[in-house]
């Protein structure tokens, strides 16, 4: 896939994910997932981060599975998801190392975090991907069924449960805090 | 004078807003295309591919390009010459984008409240922009305005001696803060002039102008030019990946300002730049 730079590899992961295996996924690794994933993006993180402070139980286990930053549009009849691509993780930057903490070992969104959640991925051997922004139409194609399982009052934001086979997405930031952002755009840049 | 009912107004706009998510306008197509055979980085080039396959999922099997179905926009340029009958025009409108949203399966983003946040679930009220102009026709554009890329647009109160290296530093201090979030290849609207609210609106408006049209203006023209030359070689490529592409276009609109300022306003766009228009 990425030519010219040789070490980065196309993986085929399962998901829940241990911290073995998210170890061994390397920034610039172009990676497909199979299995269960969990939608959370504003609204359900701040909901979460709440019932936290007051010592409350979450709605999902965080140990060892993957959170896509994502709301998608309605599904269409006879259709698992409507369309399906991430939102911007930065948002989410305030709550991810408290829920990484717990276990979470991968967050699915795109564009940039923020040093407390780098650190909080090396500290738990997680892993940040990138999802390709403004593909939804397409990322929905590997979405296989989905099923609220909390919040549903919010809508578009509620926690979905996802069935998803081979989920394209790339490798951000890695466990041992590699970041593609930061050197990849320095391959390019001819400023 | 001529009268439109503006239940007239209403199906046009549920149509458009259908429409403006699944289909992007010819010149935004073209520049797409385009980017596949120009783009340098492999993965920026495989990244230009899977929007390519996104376009076409999207357009065959009826499913919004992106899922942020974003907030309605709508510049209504009005005739003075127009008389509207049958209710009222704001009413008839957000009416229009309600039945798109709700009968199109479009995400329903809009909260009540900014710090409530309850969601309106229909994605009403859509953002309003008029203008009278000459004539007995309605012009009307749809422009539904995703917040990965709005979230990261910036307004400048400029010193009059900052002058045009102010503008340019501007520009490319918001596209470079705005890297990988906006979702590049972007497209940046600029606003030049006017006042704090006339540089934002014009730079609002400015992406609505096809990608593949310069400024009428021969400095503002070669600005253009430049800036995206310049953008496009700040390696952040398409989804911020690296790359060559960063940018399709830079749209500067300008107007007469005060003697003591330079306000430049800057929307970004995602590669999801979206309108549809129509002429009633």
């Amino acid at each position: 896939m990425m030519k010219g730079t040789g070490k980065k590899m196309d993986q085929h992961i399962k998901a829940p994910m241990t911290q073995e295996d998210a170890k061994k996924l390397r920034s610039g690794d172009y990676v497909y997932i199979t299995g269960t994933i969990y939608t959370a993006r504003d609204a359900a993180h701040k909901r979460m981060y709440e019932a936290l402070e007051k010592g409350e139980a979450l709605p999902l286990d965080m140990k060892n599975n993957i959170i896509y930053y994502m709301g998608p549009s309605p599904a269409r009849e006879g259709r698992p998801i409507g369309s399906a691509g991430p939102t911007t993780a930065s948002r989410m930057d305030k709550y991810a190392p408290s829920l990484l903490d717990l276990g979470l070992i991968g967050m699915i969104g795109k564009g940039k975090r923020s040093d407390a959640v780098k650190e909080a991925i090396i500290r738990n051997g997680a892993v940040y991907f990138a999802a390709v922004g403004g593909a939804g139409a397409l990322l929905s194609k590997s979405i296989k069924a989905s099923e609220v399982i909390a919040y549903d009052d919010l809508g578009t934001e509620a926690i979905r449960k996802l069935e998803v086979e081979d989920f394209p997405v790339i490798v951000v930031i890695d466990s041992e805090g590699n970041n593609l952002y930061e050197t990849a755009i320095e391959e390019y840049k001819t400023l | 004078m001529r009268t439109i009912d503006v239940a007239e107004i209403t199906e046009n706009i549920k149509e458009m807003c259908i429409e403006a998510n699944h289909f992007l306008t010819s010149d935004m197509d073209a520049a797409m295309k385009n980017a596949v055979d120009t783009e340098k980085a492999p993965l920026g080039k495989q990244i230009l591919c899977q929007l390519q396959d996104n376009l076409k999922i999207a357009g065959e099997d009826m499913i919004p390009i992106c899922q942020d179905t974003g907030m309605a926009v709508i510049f209504m340029e009005i005739g003075q010459d127009v008389h509207f009958t049958g209710g009222v025009l704001e009413e008839a409108i957000n009416e229009g984008v309600r039945r798109g949203y709700v009968d199109g399966y479009l995400r329903k983003s809009v909260v009540k409240d900014p710090l409530i946040r309850e969601n309106t679930k229909d994605n009403t009220p859509a953002i309003i922009h008029y203008e009278m102009v000459p004539g007995d026709k309605v012009k009307i554009t749809v422009a539904p305005k995703g917040f990965g890329s709005e979230n990261m647009s910036r307004v400048f109160m400029l010193k009059p001696a900052d002058g045009i290296e102010g503008v340019k530093n501007a520009v490319m201090t918001a596209v470079k803060d705005a890297g990988p979030n906006a979702c590049p290849p972007m497209v940046v609207g600029v606003g030049i002039g006017g006042t704090f609210e006339k540089c934002a609106l014009m730079a609002k408006k400015a992406l609505t102008r096809p990608v593949n049209e310069h400024s009428d203006i021969p400095y503002v023209k070669e600005l253009e030019e430049e800036l995206l030359e310049k953008i496009n070689k700040t390696g952040i490529g398409p989804g911020g990946l690296g790359g060559t592409t960063t940018a399709l276009a830079v749209n500067i609109n300008t107007y007469p300002t005060h003697i003591a300022g330079l306000p430049v306003g800057i929307n970004i766009c995602c590669h999801v730049n979206r309108h549809a228009v129509r002429v009633i």
